[in-house]
């Protein structure tokens, strides 16, 4: 049976198949909703894909295979993209010797983020070209084009994706011309790797002259489309934008912009210069805006009101139509809330009980938040609630320092969490600390994925593991406790009362599997010793 | 003859099935050869709160997401999320609840979401075949029964 030439794919799927289709070394990344499905597949598909502690130590790890001449790719959601800024910037001076490709899932209307960040602002920051797909279909093309551009001008390149285009399943015809990444290998280049300043000044130069060759590619031969359409208006949109504009003015001219950085400013120029009214639609941020008028071309733009959330057909309409009038508000569904058997339930029980001040972190748990709970004081960034509530016990008057609490998961505790701890035990508040971790033994708000902590691989094989409790007593936490909230409901309220009381630095697990992992973790714990005992009958069971 | 593009909502609340019964839509539709394009919101969102998912079909679709008060049919899972998905409906518009469905008749509650895909299927130009090969491709086999009974549950005229 021959293949089928179309798919439905969801534009991470297709990103996934974009990557194995180039024969991709390597994907790295952290889970972040909406970017984690794509190494998900990625593995599934036969490629090489690991999760990392966080998106730093990702684009890292990408960064060395790069080096090494192979073909990377690395995930992360739009936030993730502020904890790998340090190494993309400098990335961005040093290139690579074969290809990375940074996806960036950004989203507009925060379906499931702490801010709407537009990421369109890194790859200017950074100096690193950007991709902006609009369907499954340009997130297969533009990965392979963006391997491409990476490996051409030995350059980082970034792939911007939204919610919208992660998750929406569209149409695929997959066709892939790349040749064959070549085979791996490292050869020393100190001066373009090692960035002291005297490597770095002009390394800085051989950036600015690679962007403006890729300028000049873009200009010339980028993935920008022109739709002909009537004079009177002209719409230049990029990424799902550009699908809502089309709909919403289907007889308008349009230029959708592929590769929104570096900006083809003359394809630009020329298009504004050739309708009466030219207006930028897009979503986020005025990125296109600021950029088209910075270069002195005189474009309409949308108002202010529709920086916030996603745009939609509707909004666009009223985009066009010059419409501020107040939108209606979206009705109210059921909030999202914690598993009725939620273990964590145990925990916020308690620490609503005993009036906590409750430094928060990210994950499922942060619906701590939320009624009847009301249980969580602080969210603001993966593992900000240790180092938040640390400058909570600093600064308050010590009845009140005596109640702070800082909460963490666990996939949140091995992203960012550690160094959490090292600045408590060097920089002890008087009153002690007390860190609880809601140890569910998966990262279960993305969708259940491993990490380092729960001693899996992406693809649920046994790997090295770390224990928490052996991590913080080596690291100078005086009380470390382990509890099962289910076993022992008591016990926490009990341990957490004391150590509230105490000056202590104090650790507690609540340590007791997610309901939703439970039977999967079980599963993956039974394949493991099965491939160990196979292991020990094939060595002559000699053990 | 050109096909217009029609749209369809799925509404209710998480773990009813709601992205399950746009995957099987999305397939059969996309096996009769239509352009389609799905959308929903995953993640924090779907913690047991209210879910929709949005499809559409027809000869060349463009924006993913069903524009307010432009849906064809609406399929409504939960009777409580249907005055909150109302305004997605257009003039005219198909409104699918549970209600259409015989508690008693349903092997399983939980197919509930493909007995109210039978429904659907009865205004929609795809053949059954491929509704039946969507179905199965989404459940494994020890399901495939008691589905293409809701099915066709759904499916015979009221």
């Amino acid at each position: 049976m021959s293949a089928p030439d179309r798919y439905l794919w969801s534009g991470n799927e297709a990103v996934a198949h974009a990557a194995l289709d180039a024969g991709v070394t390597l994907g790295a990344g952290y889970p972040g909703t909406p970017s984690t499905e794509i190494l998900e597949h990625f593995s599934a598909l036969g490629g090489r894909g690991q999760w990392s502690p966080n998106e730093k130590v990702a684009l890292e790890v990408g960064l060395g295979a790069a080096f090494a001449r192979g073909r990377v790719l690395v995930t992360m959601k739009h936030v993730g993209l502020n904890v790998a800024a340090d190494p993309l910037f400098t990335a961005a001076y040093t290139g690579v010797s074969g290809a990375l490709v940074v996806i960036s899932a950004d989203d507009p209307g925060m379906a499931s983020s702490q801010n709407e960040q537009d990421n369109r602002r890194y790859a200017v920051a950074a100096g690193v070209p950007m991709f902006e797909p609009s369907d499954s279909q340009e997130a297969y093309d533009f990965t392979l084009a963006a391997i491409e551009t990476s490996e051409r001008w030995h350059i980082p390149v970034i792939l911007r994706m939204t919610t919208r285009v992660c998750h929406s399943l569209t149409v695929v015809r997959p066709a892939c011309r790349l040749a064959p990444p070549p085979s791996t290998a490292f050869e020393h280049d100190i001066a373009g790797r090692v960035m002291i300043p005297a490597n770095a000044r002009p390394a800085h130069h051989r950036l600015r002259q690679k962007l403006a060759e890729i300028l000049a590619w873009n200009e010339a031969s980028g993935p920008n489309r022109f739709f002909e359409g009537d004079r009177t208006t002209g719409i230049i949109a990029s990424g799902i934008t550009a699908v809502h504009a089309r709909e919403a003015a289907p007889t308008a001219s349009m230029l959708k912009i592929g590769m929104s950085y570096p900006l083809p400013i003359e394809a630009i120029r020329r298009f504004a210069d050739s309708v009466d009214r030219c207006i930028v639609i897009e979503e986020g941020d005025p990125y296109l805006a600021d950029g088209i008028r910075a270069a002195g071309i005189r474009v309409d733009d949308k108002p202010e009101m529709y920086r916030f959330g996603e745009l939609n057909v509707t909004r666009v309409r009223r985009i066009l139509a010059g419409d501020v009038s107040p939108e209606p508000a979206a009705p109210k569904g059921k909030p999202p809330a914690l598993c009725n058997n939620c273990p964590h339930r145990v925990a916020f029980n308690a620490l609503h009980e005993m009036d906590c001040l409750v430094a928060g972190d990210i994950g499922c748990y942060t619906l701590g938040a939320l009624p009847p709970f009301s249980a969580m004081d602080t969210c603001v960034c993966m593992g900000a609630s240790i180092s938040v509530g640390l400058g909570m016990r600093h600064a308050l008057p010590e009845h009140q320092a005596r109640r702070v609490v800082s909460v963490i998961g666990d996939s949140t505790f091995v992203h960012s969490g550690i160094t959490g701890l090292a600045e408590m035990v060097y920089n002890r508040p008087p009153t002690g600390h007390v860190v609880v971790i809601l140890d569910n033994g998966t990262t279960a708000m993305t969708g259940l994925q491993e990490h380092p902590g729960t001693g899996r691989t992406l693809d649920h094989h046994a790997t090295g593991k770390i224990p928490f409790e052996d991590l913080a007593r080596s690291m100078g936490v005086e009380q470390v406790h382990v509890t099962d909230p289910f076993e022992q409901p008591e016990e926490f309220g009990r341990l957490l009362k004391k150590a509230l009381a105490s000056n202590d630095l104090t650790l507690i697990i609540a340590r007791r599997p997610c309901l939703l992992a439970a039977s999967r973790i079980k599963q993956y714990e039974r394949a493991a010793q099965e491939s160990e005992c196979s292991a020990a009958a094939q060595s002559g069971g000699s053990a | 003859m050109a096909r217009p593009v029609t749209n369809v909502v799925f509404a209710g609340l998480g773990g009813q099935g709601v992205i399950k019964a746009s995957d099987i839509l999305s397939q059969a539709a996309f096996r009769h050869g239509y352009d389609v394009k799905k959308s929903e919101i995953h993640g924090m969102s779907q913690r047991g709160g209210s879910v929709t998912s949005d499809v559409r079909f027809g000869d060349e679709v463009l924006s993913p997401m069903v524009t307010d008060g432009e849906t064809d049919y609406l399929v409504v899972l939960a009777p409580e999320e249907v005055e909150s998905n109302r305004r997605r409906l257009r003039e005219g518009g198909t409104l699918i609840t549970p209600d259409r469905i015989d508690p008693a008749a349903l092997a399983n509650p939980k197919s509930l979401n493909v007995a109210l895909l039978g429904v659907l299927s009865a205004h929609l130009d795809i053949p059954e075949s491929l509704w039946l090969d969507a179905i199965h491709q989404a459940f494994p086999e020890k399901l495939h029964r008691t589905n293409d009974a809701a099915f066709a549950l759904g499916r015979k005229p009221q």
